[in-house]
């Protein structure tokens, strides 16, 4: 009996003794960084978010007065920027490769490139809105309007954060404080970015080309 | 291009925080001292915990008023305390009081305090991001609350269906109110639900593989991904009658066409997780205290784990037995009927456990164990009324009356706030350093058990009588009389529970003082937060333990014989963790931006309702204090840093990446706010 106490308290210290080295050993128990499981949860809200907007759109595509989805839509056009978006995803892989091989030169230039572009689709989306309400559909026209609308706003809303974001690494970067072991940083936005990309395509796919 | 120009970088190596002394040249950074200024600069889980008890408990006052109001109201018939009006706005203010700002902060008091213990981390993943939320959740609050004072509350109960919540019907700025604090609230529980998440999955001590950890651990890991998933869609919701309501859109109108079905819908699809992200974290500690109390092992660890995990999974499916009258179709109607019945199943096992885990046990009646018992015992009583709702004819019946009123209160009064309630005696002495009177605890117990069901019971009479809930008067003769005096009667005893238990925590103090402290384990209790010192010192552990099984810590103290017999190895005083000596631990600093942060959003709601000039200016201080806080390094370079304590210091691989993703996350966040 005594003897296993003592082989319990002697198993307990060992134990314990261990304890800091197995610490250093993981960063986190996933292998995840905090920062980026923190964005991957924070986009998996985002789904449901836009779930609940694309939802509401489908329940009221078909509007009952004012101009119909198929009177206005210019398919070549919004097909343009969005190639445009999608382009922007690709440049948004070449900056973080580029500050993964330490390229801060590559960088800036791509982040410049991705920022540039997702600029570009904001202003096609305030001209293509724009034009739609001096054809007549204005927010409060008919449900369908509200619906498309308040959608499309909301993901363009997501551009434009994400814009700021890609400005903001410039920034750092050109007043040296995004160093290479902080490229985690430009991976993260990345993940933002092409997150509002897919969802981009999975809008695009509804409110435009399903008829 | 001289953007392109390369230039020189800075840092070449680890050691690579840029540092600003002043950020922005505002605020010097605050200094980890004591006094009121450190409450509202600490990144402290701990302290964040205690606010968000102490807000919750000032929400339950209200809560509890709003709903003596109605009582008092209904004592006899043709009552006239509340007009038609005031009635209205008193029901739907207490549910939505009691559901946001009182059930679920204080699921996030305990949530926020005993994560990072019962996980052996020194704090949450992203300290700052956990004091935004709860100033961001306070400010919803408050925001919320000031509609009493502005033209009046929401009125259209706590749901506040369509198309009775559009302006039409509700020409206050009321709905307004409830629509942006409940944004506020939302956004609060969203950043506070990836912070626990990423700090449970990221950040358990070595050796505490998931299936190690404590019951609460888990339950707060399942409602944290329900408050991930079900709070967007409330959000958007939210939005959309947001723009009916202050732009014109027709999401609610019925004159353009728009189905009203559809808030139903989103709401309920919100709903329905709420309800589970409310109960399980008094699930989880009540799985905490049974098995202190009754000196045995939780009965069935992966059973109660899983069951909570499939509670998780399929409280998504069962949303529309909300809505079996409102015309969904005897499809969908069976379909939700079904699923309602199978989900009584994990419930009924946790129920088991529970009762497994007493059984043959050495049970001590204290007043943490007879809280955790009256949980047990109404909540199934609750549970039962609520499998009663699942078979569709009936609930046609009892649908809007009393006798609904009379479920949720079982499982979330009887349920929930029971095991919040035994949990406050019980962790009492772990976060204040001494023991609430015993005696008084269990006062406070029968007192609340009996008004509670002299409150409760007599609804379910009063509804399968045909009263219906949201009236606010009945004419006599229907046989109502009786049991609405009944009812009163409980809602005053509760009340009177509730003010004992507040002149407890006060008594017990001054006489703590003549008592011995209570020291780090009063309870013998069986999970690692036991073997800090109590009050848990501002770095939790020293050194972070290994963990090697479920409740690690009694292990260290009992171990067994061959026959299965429990014997003690080892005295409690040398195994717990010592409050002496020299803890020079490096914390993440106090600051001043997440209150800032903070501040800014309440005051872009009141610019939605009365000027935009406002707007801009909560706007700017958002803006201000997002990037204050993205340039302000998470740990103050010029803090205590002990070099002694290397090796089991999170900050070192933390806090670049804490640094940047606070950052980043704020700035998601914004536009919602703004939208």
């Amino acid at each position: 009996m005594a003897e296993a106490i003592a082989h319990h308290r002697e198993l307990m210290a060992e134990r314990d003794a261990h304890a800091e080295h197995a610490h250093i050993e993981h960063d986190t128990n996933t292998g995840i960084s905090n920062t980026k499981l923190a964005m991957w949860l924070f986009l998996g809200s985002e789904c449901l978010l836009f779930g609940g907007l694309i939802t509401t759109y489908l329940l009221y595509k078909n509007p009952l007065e004012g101009p119909t989805p198929e009177e206005i839509f210019d398919i070549p056009f919004t097909s343009t920027s969005s190639f445009v978006l999608l382009m922007s995803s690709l440049t948004m892989v070449l900056a973080v490769s580029a500050i993964e091989r330490g390229d801060h030169h590559r960088l800036r230039v791509w982040l410049t490139a991705t920022a540039l572009l997702g600029g570009t689709f904001i202003a096609g989306q305030v001209y293509e809105f724009t034009v739609f309400y001096n054809e007549g559909l204005g927010f409060t026209t008919s449900r369908f309007s509200s619906a498309f609308y308040t959608l499309t706003g909301f993901h363009g809303v997501h551009v434009t954060v994400g814009i700021i974001m890609l400005v903001s690494l410039i920034l750092l970067s050109l007043r040296g404080h995004l160093p290479e072991h902080r490229s985690e940083t430009v991976e993260i936005v990345g993940l933002y970015w092409h997150f509002v990309d897919v969802v981009w395509i999975l809008i695009f796919a509804v409110v435009y080309l399903i008829p | 291009m001289a953007i392109t120009e390369p230039r020189p970088l800075a840092l070449p190596s680890g050691e690579g925080e840029f540092t600003v002394e002043h950020p922005l040249g505002v605020f010097e950074r605050p200094k980890p001292r004591g006094g009121w200024r450190s409450w509202l600069t600490t990144v402290d889980h701990k302290k964040v915990g205690i606010m968000y008890g102490a807000a919750a408990l000032f929400f339950l006052l209200v809560a509890g008023s709003e709903a003596l109001l109605i009582r008092m109201q209904l004592w006899s018939p043709r009552g006239t305390l509340l007009s038609a009006d005031a009635y209205n706005q008193v029901f739907t203010m207490h549910g939505t009081t009691a559901v946001f700002l009182v059930v679920m902060p204080i699921g996030a008091a305990f949530m926020n305090y005993l994560v990072p213990l019962q996980v052996g981390a020194r704090d949450v993943a992203f300290p700052r991001l956990n004091a935004f939320s709860f100033w961001v959740f306070l400010m919803g609050g408050i925001f919320l609350n000031s509609s009493w004072f502005l033209g009046g509350a929401a009125d259209g109960g706590w749901f506040n269906y369509a198309p009775n919540n559009g302006v039409l019907y509700s020409p206050t700025h009321g709905i307004d109110f409830w629509n942006i604090g409940l944004i506020l609230t939302g956004i609060a529980s969203l950043v506070g639900s990836i912070n626990l998440i990423v700090t449970i999955l990221n950040m358990r001590a070595p050796g505490m593989s998931l299936m190690k950890m404590p019951i609460f651990t888990w339950m707060a890991l399942v409602t944290q991904f329900l408050i991930l998933f079900a709070i967007p869609v409330l959000t958007s919701a939210q939005f959309l009658l947001l723009f009916d309501r202050l732009f014109d859109a027709n999401f609610f109108n019925v004159a353009k066409g728009a189905d009203p079905l559809l808030w139903q819908h989103l709401f309920w699809i919100f709903g329905h997780p709420e309800v589970y992200l409310m109960i399980l974290p008094a699930f989880g500690l009540v799985s905490e205290m049974l098995p202190v109390f009754s000196r045995k092992p939780i009965f069935g660890y992966p059973f109660i784990v899983f069951s909570g995990v499939a509670i998780g999974f399929m409280g998504w499916g069962v949303w529309a037995h909300h809505m079996f009258v409102s015309g969904i179709g005897p499809i969908s109607v069976t379909t939700f009927s079904l699923t309602t019945m199978f989900i009584a199943v994990p419930t009924g096992v946790k129920i088991l456990n529970w009762t497994a885990t007493m059984w043959g046990g050495k049970l001590r009646f204290t007043s943490p164990m007879l809280f955790s018992i009256g949980l047990v015992t109404m909540f199934t009583i609750g549970g039962l009324s609520g499998v009663s709702h699942s078979i569709a004819p009936a609930d046609t019946q009892q649908t809007d009356t009393y006798y609904i009123v009379a479920h949720f209160h079982y499982v979330l009064f009887g349920g929930a706030f029971f095991g919040f309630m035994g949990a406050m005696y019980f962790y009492w002495p772990k976060v204040f350093g001494y023991m609430l009177d015993e005696k008084w605890g269990k006062a406070n117990f029968w007192l609340l058990l009996i008004g509670f069901n002299l409150t409760f019971a007599p609804m379910h009479v009063l509804g399968l009588h045909g009263m219906s809930r949201r009236i606010y008067t009945y004419d006599s003769g229907y046989g109502f009389d009786l049991w609405n005096k009944v009812a009163t009667i409980g809602a005053f005893t509760i009340a009177a529970s509730v003010l004992l238990f507040i002149i407890n925590i006060f008594r017990s103090k001054a006489k703590a003082r003549q008592l011995p402290p209570p020291g780090p384990d009063p309870w013998d209790a069986r999970t690692i937060e036991w073997m800090v010192p109590s009050p848990v010192p501002a770095y939790n552990f020293d050194p972070i333990p290994t963990v090697t099984r479920v409740d690690d810590f009694w292990y260290r103290k009992y171990g067994e014989t061959e026959d299965g017999r429990l014997v003690r190895v080892a005295a409690t005083e040398d195994v717990v963790q010592k409050a002496e000596g020299d803890h020079d631990v490096h914390l993440p600093s106090p600051s001043y931006w997440p209150l800032v942060t903070a501040v800014g959003l309440p005051i872009i709601g009141y610019g939605l309702l009365y000027t935009w000039w406002l707007c801009l200016i909560g706007g700017l201080i958002t803006v201000a204090g997002i990037y204050g806080w993205a340039l302000e390094p998470p740990d103050d370079p010029d803090a205590a840093h002990g070099d002694d304590h290397g090796p089991d210091e999170p900050a070192a691989d933390e806090a670049p990446a804490s640094e940047a993703g606070t950052g980043e996350d704020a700035v998601d966040k914004e536009p919602e706010t703004v939208g």
